[in-house]
């Protein structure tokens, strides 16, 4: 009694109809006491008896080969048990849904403090000594870490009508270079594992996003069947992108732990999380823009060099929501990866349009200033009808409502000109950004098994911290009529049905339906046992022709059922995609240029919101992302080496506390996407960070009319504006 | 990590007895435990001082006070006396590090910090600070956080303390136990050395010699000032930062002292600029020329040539306010005459 469901055509609203009534509320994530009181168990909580330390040895050059290992000084350390390197040692995480093994490149080494080797010692303070204490022998080559000076690859894009004639005859344009530094998720729990075999099978405890190609990803490393592989990731400190694939830590402590025939944990310090683990491109963009004068736009322009090493299939799609956010005939973004040996990049929270649509709307402030026009209205003019590259429809699009409703109630109005309001040394300004995620549906499965009034929901989904357990219990508890406490969330075992896994913001509209799935094939099932279509499930009771019934006295045995959903055709024929808008305001230290951020307003349309407390998280948590990318955070790298400088907490800046306004909120719009899925939900972890920053930056302009193009806005960067004024 | 004996004394004989050159004495231990992990230092045996009764107290010393070397960083922002008559350092304590970090760090080890020069911290970086003589991977580096000031060619590190850019604006001695027992003072240009071609010394602290104290004179009376640059609002070190304490008389600048953080080898003062301030009428101007004369002798490199702008806005606007020029902000507060 599975269900199947192919998204051929728009679902109906069923989780409208259902009484329960739990769905969306802001309950609390229903797995918080187990992580407040330290009893939820991360990867490196795991202390298997006969647990060995692994730390990972580390290239001390940028490029070359590595020609010898000399142990001698590290086997004279108390506990010391081995060095492992070889063939199968991975270069770096997978990219995300990779599937297969990342780079293997067995002795050489492509970026600085590339993972070469894993030093194992009976504590984790003796591994540490010992993989210091290691000499490494190498055949150094020359490295290209400049991202402008290395080779590169041009990977084309959309190009429709004629952007440069067009920018010729435009009556106002704009065309502008910006750029984005290194980035790093950060993620609070650091990246690990523990591994151990048992008659040939490996169990790997780690902290990953995405189990079923995990999975698939290490066998293919360690050349095993996947059959063989169980992995367990019940709670996951972060991911955010880092964790989508699996890391030298995975694949290191296998191969040790096979080889010694005993556990061994390996947990990246954070220096090495920074240098080894996929990091966000530095970016350059250049965004042209021409518009008629009453601010229709005719031409966007969103051309971008990004990079990764060699062998690397991902490159940041940051022109993604320049492509259908706003209408214009003419349109032109073309992608430049370079190839240097720098940490290589992958996914981090938002791929494209974190970073892309800082540059995209910084240039429609620009332009607005240009045109004489409020940025508000310049962005409502220019809401496209339709997808405006393949023609097709939106989905539930909410832009302009955002944008309306947050201008009123953000008091849009009474912004001033630019560097006309102060508060002593202060300059107050205003900025507006919208914000756009493209929706996505990954296939996923998920069993929910109802054992007279109480479920049971099994699927190896991740929860990274965003409120998988939560959501999940709470679509059960509606769609099969019980209270919350009676539904047990199982996640992340791959023993369990294969989800989407967390990333792209697809988790819980993905897994969320097939749990829904699931329980629409129970629903069924107790319609017929009722013997009608028309009933109602609440607290644990069945309502039809007018008889209530508890369900444990309808039901004789649980019922079980896998619920599974993939994408169809409304995928082709409509473009679903969370949109909002970014409302900011900031004060500029007219000494410093320091900028602190007074007040944040986002406001999202992302369907169905299935929990408004872990929802509001998910985005205010984007929006702070949004104030670190515009103002802080960057991962410096040597000029000469590529190797990342600022790898610890302290000196890589994610917003402090005190960088965060107290007022800092959201409004979800009421919206339902019938095409996205049946559950009507779109995602809500990456729209939160899109265009955020772009609204603090055009505050800036707004509060002391400076306008700084290379991101973050630090100090230097801003004061040196005021200096020049 | 390496392994480490681990000493608890009780009395600061004990303490001086226990010290020898393999060993570092250990108080909040919020620097040093962070180093030992990374192995940027592997001292074979950490002397616990934090029991020894009696150096965790502020008192009153002529007409100044005297705290003791274990007084926490969070207790002595928060203490009265330095509220008022020294409100310059408790602004500075309370703009570095983080509330945890403060409810730990002392006195003394707050002035015997390391430097947080990312290439000191990377047993991968070439560091003549960490192994004398292997070279310094922070020149041509990247250079934002680096000093600009008193730096040579083996070092470019500067020193991290918020708290003693304020010390030294107020003119504290350190008060130092030599092994024998005796005490003696050092003004805190004796106390820390330039890096020259031993980066690795960083003060003149002989071995088996303990601080016991800072020791305050009596306060100046004005407005004084502490203004933190930095790239974010909490927890991140200085770009740059300005301690003053002047006093104006008829219309003119008294008791001038400023001292700079973010900036110099060691917490940085320049007597010249004390000098070139003091008996002159305050303006934006003055100022201005004082920071173009601290500025002289700056080397920087496009990483952070930026601090010799940055430097002079914020000691002009500083001074402006230490002065009257211009209405105080946040950092600033006045010290009236002490009964």
């Amino acid at each position: 009694m599975n269900k199947h469901l192919k998204m051929d055509a728009p679902q109906p609203r069923v989780l409208d109809e259902t009484r329960q009534g739990i769905l969306g509320k802001g309950i609390s994530r229903t797995e918080g006491p187990k992580k407040v009181s330290g009893s939820a168990t991360y990867a490196g909580d795991n202390h298997p008896d006969g647990m060995a330390h692994g730390v990972l040895l580390r290239a001390g050059i940028t490029k070359g080969k590595v020609t010898g290992f000399d142990e001698s000084a590290a086997q004279k350390i108390d506990g010391y048990v081995g060095l492992f390197h070889g063939p199968k040692f991975i270069r770096n995480n997978a990219q995300g849904m990779a599937d297969e093994a990342p780079v293997q490149p067995d002795c050489e080494v492509h970026y600085h403090s590339q993972p070469i080797g894993l030093v194992v010692a009976e504590t984790f303070e003796a591994a540490r000594d010992a993989a210091l204490a290691i000499k490494v022998s190498y055949d150094e080559e020359g490295a290209l870490v400049d991202p402008k000076s290395a080779p590169q690859e041009d990977q084309g894009g959309p190009d429709v009508g004629d952007l440069e004639a067009d920018m010729g005859r435009a009556d106002v344009t704009v065309d502008e270079i910006y750029t984005t530094e290194a980035q790093v998720s950060a993620a609070m729990e650091l990246h690990g594992s523990v591994a151990q075999w048992n008659d040939g099978k490996l169990l790997l405890q780690s902290s990953l996003q995405m189990l079923k190609f995990n999975r698939n990803e290490i066998a293919d490393s360690l050349g095993i069947d996947p059959e063989n592989v169980r992995i367990l990731a019940p709670y996951v400190g972060g991911g955010f992108g880092s964790k989508l694939g699996i890391g030298a830590d995975a694949v290191s402590a296998a191969i040790a732990a096979r080889d010694l025939g005993r556990p061994v944990r390996v947990i990246m310090p954070r220096q090495t999380v920074f240098d080894a683990v996929l990091r966000r491109t530095e970016t350059e963009q250049r965004v042209r823009l021409g518009a008629r004068s009453d601010g229709t736009i005719t031409s966007i322009g969103h051309d971008d060099l990004v990079s990764n090493l060699e062998g690397e299939g991902f490159a940041e799609p940051t022109s993604q929501a320049s492509q259908f956010l706003y209408a214009a005939p003419n349109r032109k973004m073309q992608q430049t990866v370079s190839r240097n040996h720098r940490t290589p990049s992958g996914s981090v929270r938002a791929p494209g349009e974190a970073v892309g649509m800082l540059g995209l709307e910084v240039a429609m402030d620009e332009l607005a200033e240009r045109l004489g026009m409020c940025p508000v209205k310049l962005r409502l003019q220019n809401v496209p009808e339709r997808d405006p590259d393949s023609g097709v429809p939106f989905t539930a699009h909410s832009l302009t409502e955002a944008l309306k409703r947050g201008a009123q109630e953000f008091g849009w109005k009474d912004r001033k000109a630019n560097g006309a309001r102060r508060e002593g040394e202060w300059l107050i300004g205003m900025g507006v950004a919208s914000a756009a995620r493209k929706n996505m549906l990954l296939p996923a499965k998920a069993r929910v098994t109802l054992d007279g009034d109480k479920a049971v929901v099994e699927t190896d989904m991740t929860d990274i911290g965003t409120g998988s357990y939560t959501i999940f219990a709470q679509i059960t508890a509606e769609a099969l009529g019980l209270p919350i406490e009676n539904v047990e969330v199982r996640l992340a075992d791959t023993d369990y049905p294969e989800a989407s896994g967390s990333g792209g913001s697809f988790g819980a509209s993905s897994t969320g339906s097939a749990v829904f799935l699931a329980c629409q094939s129970i629903r069924e099932e107790i319609a017929a046992k009722c013997g009608a279509n028309d009933f109602t499930l609440k607290d644990g009771q069945v309502t039809a022709g007018g008889k209530t019934t508890a369900l444990s006295d309808l039901l004789d045995a649980p019922l079980s059922a896998v619920g599974e959903i993939e994408k169809g055709q409304t995928s082709e024929d409509h473009l679903s995609s969370g949109f909002g808008a970014h409302f900011a305001e900031v004060a500029v230290n007219e000494v410093s240029g320091e900028v602190r951020v007074r007040r944040m307003l986002g406001v999202f349309g992302a369907g169905r919101i299935l929990n408004e407390k872990t929802a509001k998280s998910q985005l205010v948590g984007g929006m702070i992302w949004g104030i670190g990318a515009a103002l802080t955070e960057e991962a410096a790298h040597d000029p000469r080496t590529g190797h990342i400088i600022t790898r610890d907490l302290a000196n890589y800046h994610v917003a402090s506390h005190a960088d965060v306004p107290e007022q800092i909120d959201t409004i979800l719009l009421e919206e339902r996407d019938d095409y996205a899925n049946p559950i009507q939900a779109k995602g809500v972890g990456e729209l939160g960070i899109s265009g955020a920053g772009a609204a603090v930056l055009n505050a800036i302009y707004n509060a002391c009319g400076v306008r700084v193009r290379s991101f973050p806005a630090t100090p230097d960067k801003v004061m040196a504006g005021l200096d020049a004024m | 990590m390496k392994p480490f004996e681990y000493v608890r004394v009780n009395d600061l004989i004990s303490a001086a007895g226990a010290l020898d050159e393999k060993s570092e004495i250990i108080a909040g231990g919020t620097n040093l435990l962070d180093l030992m992990k990374l192995q940027v230092m592997a001292p074979d045996k950490v002397v616990d001082i934090t029991r020894i009764p009696g150096l965790d107290k502020i008192e009153p010393k002529g007409e100044g006070l005297r705290i003791g070397t274990l007084v926490k960083n969070a207790d002595l922002a928060a203490d009265p006396r330095i509220r008022t008559g020294y409100p310059v350092l408790s602004r500075a304590l309370l703009a570095g590090a983080s509330g945890q970090i403060r409810n730990k760090a002392t006195t003394g080890g707050n002035l015997l910090q390391r430097t947080r020069c990312p290439y000191f911290y990377d047993p991968e970086m070439a560091c003549n600070k960490r192994e004398p003589g292997a070279g310094c991977s922070a020149k041509g580096g990247v250079s934002r956080m680096l000093a600009i000031l008193g730096t040579s060619e083996d070092c470019r590190a500067a020193h991290p303390s918020d708290m003693a850019v304020a010390l030294r604006a107020l003119n504290a001695m350190i008060e130092i136990r030599r092994k024998n027992g005796d005490t003696y003072q050092l003004a805190m240009d004796d106390f820390y050395r330039l890096p020259g071609d031993r980066p690795d010394i960083e003060t003149n602290l002989k071995d088996g010699e303990i601080i016991t104290a800072v020791i305050l004179p009596r306060p100046v009376i004005g407005v004084q000032s502490y203004r933190k640059i930095r790239d974010r609002a909490s927890y991140a070190f200085a770009l740059v930062s300005v301690a003053a304490v002047a006093t104006v008389e008829h219309g003119l600048i008294q008791n001038a002292s400023v001292a700079f953080g973010g900036i110099g080898a060691r917490p940085w003062a320049d007597l010249d600029v004390n000098a070139f301030l003091n008996g002159k009428e305050p303006s934006a101007e003055l100022f201005g020329e004082a920071a173009d004369l601290l500025l002289t002798a700056a080397i920087t490199d496009e990483g952070n040539a930026f601090k010799t702008t940055m430097t002079r806005r914020a000691l002009i606007a500083v001074m402006s306010e230490v002065t009257g020029l211009r209405e105080a902000s946040v950092g600033s507060d006045r010290v009236g005459e002490i009964a």
